[in-house]
């Protein structure tokens, strides 16, 4: 079978790699050399060594960019984790209008970024001119904004991935246990958590990057302001590119940090799961 | 569980619906206010002196051209979806099935090419689109099946692993030869993961912001260039058309979803227990 299929290479595989090669892969290569030069139209590319990296590594945005992003995932991979899965436990106890319940709580995630911005722009807005402020008048608006956003737009989308792992749990272990006199709680300690620790990796890596890479709702929510203290590291990658002239090396040189990090993440989550893996 | 407590949790869950749901109908009530009373009076229901009737909703489309931009958005997600399942299926089997050093090695950089952030490319990308020409809707096809093939090929190619491949190689000593085998026999058989992966694709493809704004610029606006164009420069928003707008931009989507909610939670489910 491999012998007739290889010649047609050029139908069935060919298409898609030169699209690959042209959207992702060539500028890919292309982003890391000119992340060592100076450049403002890519042909005119001259060699700089890491004087971009220095240049990067001590701007007063990138930095903060870099603390606000990591503060709001620690939140809100913590916060949108709990809720999910506290709201998955409570529907699949068989209650009825379960399908209801969930098709509500799963409708934020179909709405793009930068509508759920404009959107929760209007009703914290709403909430704070209360006390005559809005949500650009300091940085800890625009970072509790941007947790709310986030959990009401992904909590239903971890909360589907949640209800499918304890779904899978077998009913007789369960049962077995109630017999055996185990309270509600030990259940949900000794067996609903550790069966449903597939989930749980799954979910906390997608909000993990999903946070780490946040770019839309940040952007329609503060576009970063006041200053540029709500800006998160996406936002400052493309301020860097298209608003400062003569920047576009250490933008590129941060868009190279920037996907190490997200790589470094990546790589953790995946040796944390293997190890899991080994103890089933 | 007694009955008393499933009905405290009944009320409880939907209490927290209709909490989740606010923010929706808070944007749909201001969208027939008067632009200056949307910041003085956000959550209260429209009077006789806010209501403005369907003002917002028909400034706005003279505006925005919003109803082009449904336009440009439905092309495009449509028709890339549809190149996305239909090549990086094909694709993915060829990988697959076929081994050697070459494709083992292109699996795994398609594999990798989903932890690569998009800012990584964003720049070089959108250079070499401009000097292929491809800074157009047409062209945007292609960038997304690009950028999009890695958790394509990816998706599919777990699938494929599973499945027996004696069904195609029996095939192929009837004499099909492998266009045919894929389209009469592997492509039904993918049917589940390609609904999954039209799935996660459309939700992004259709939401997406950045790609586009910087290949096609604002000569092709989808709904959210659209959207975002309204903030404009240094001018300040139009609350009233904004809210219209938003409602315009929803609308769609929450009635495709009530019309396939099945398929998607099933296939963002599937989705995650691959990915």
């Amino acid at each position: 079978m491999q012998k007739s299929m290889k010649k047609y290479m050029v139908i069935f595989a060919l298409p898609t790699i030169i699209a690959f090669a042209i959207a992702f892969f060539i500028p890919f290569i292309m982003g890391i050399y000119l992340s060592f030069t100076k450049f403002t139209t890519v042909t005119n590319a001259q060699w700089v060594g890491l004087e971009n990296y220095r240049k990067a590594f001590s701007n007063a945005d990138f930095v903060n960019a870099f603390l606000f992003t990591g503060k709001f995932t620690i939140v809100s991979v913590i916060t949108i984790n709990l809720f999910a899965f506290a709201l998955a436990l409570l529907l699949t106890r068989g209650i009825r209008g379960t399908n209801l319940f969930r098709t509500v709580f799963f409708m934020p995630n179909l709405i793009g970024g930068i509508v759920l911005g404009y959107i929760w722009q209007l009703i914290i807005n709403g909430v704070l001119a209360n006390f005559g402020v809005d949500i650009t008048y300091d940085a800890k608006y625009g970072f509790w904004g941007l947790v709310i956003l986030m959990n009401w737009q992904l909590i239903g989308y971890m909360m589907i991935i949640y209800i499918a792992g304890i779904q899978n749990i077998p009913g007789e272990l369960i049962e077995a246990a109630k017999i055996d006199g185990a309270r509600p709680k030990q259940i949900l300690g000794k067996i609903t958590i550790p069966l449903v620790m597939p989930s749980i990796t799954i979910c906390s890596f997608l909000t993990l990057t999903n946070s780490f890479k946040l770019y839309d709702q940040n952007l329609a929510l503060t576009a970063g302001k006041p200053g540029r203290s709500t800006s998160m590291l996406a936002l400052d990658i493309s301020n860097t590119f298209y608003n400062r002239n003569g920047w576009e090396g250490v933008g590129q040189a941060k868009a190279v940090l920037f996907f190490l990090m997200v790589a470094v993440i990546a790589l953790i989550q995946l040796v944390i799961t293997r190890r899991k893996e080994v103890e089933h | 569980m007694p009955k008393i407590h499933k009905v405290i949790l009944t009320c409880f869950l939907t209490l927290l619906s209709l909490l989740f749901l606010f923010p929706i109908v808070i944007v749909f009530l201001n969208s027939f206010k008067g632009k200056f009373f949307i910041s003085s009076a956000p959550f209260s229901f429209p009077t006789k002196e806010t209501f403005v009737g369907l003002i917002n909703y028909t400034q706005g489309l003279e505006k925005t051209g919003l109803n082009q931009a449904f336009a440009w958005s439905l092309f495009i997600t449509i028709s890339s979806v549809t190149v996305i399942v239909l090549l990086t299926s094909m694709t993915a089997w060829y990988l697959t099935r076929v081994k050697s050093k070459f494709t083992s090695a292109m699996y795994y950089l398609f594999v990798f090419s989903m932890i690569v952030p998009f800012q990584m490319v964003m720049f070089t990308m959108t250079k070499i689109a401009d000097m292929l020409n491809l800074s157009n809707p047409i062209g945007i096809i292609l960038i997304y099946l690009g950028f999009g093939s890695g958790l394509s090929v990816f998706t599919f190619g777990g699938f494929i692993k599973s499945v027996p491949i004696a069904v195609e190689e029996a095939a192929m000593i009837d004499g099909c030869n492998p266009i045919q085998t894929f389209f009469r026999v592997v492509f039904p058989i993918l049917k589940p993961t390609s609904i999954t992966v039209a799935i996660l694709n459309t939700m992004w493809i259709w939401n997406d912001y950045l790609l586009p704004s910087l290949v096609l610029g604002t000569d092709f606006q989808t709904i959210p260039i659209a959207i975002q164009s309204l903030k404009g420069g240094h001018g300040s928003i139009d609350m009233g058309v904004m809210m219209a707008m938003l409602v315009l931009a929803i609308l769609p989507i929450i009635i495709f979803y009530l019309l396939c909610q099945n398929y998607i939670i099933k296939g963002v489910a599937a989705g995650a227990v691959k990915g």
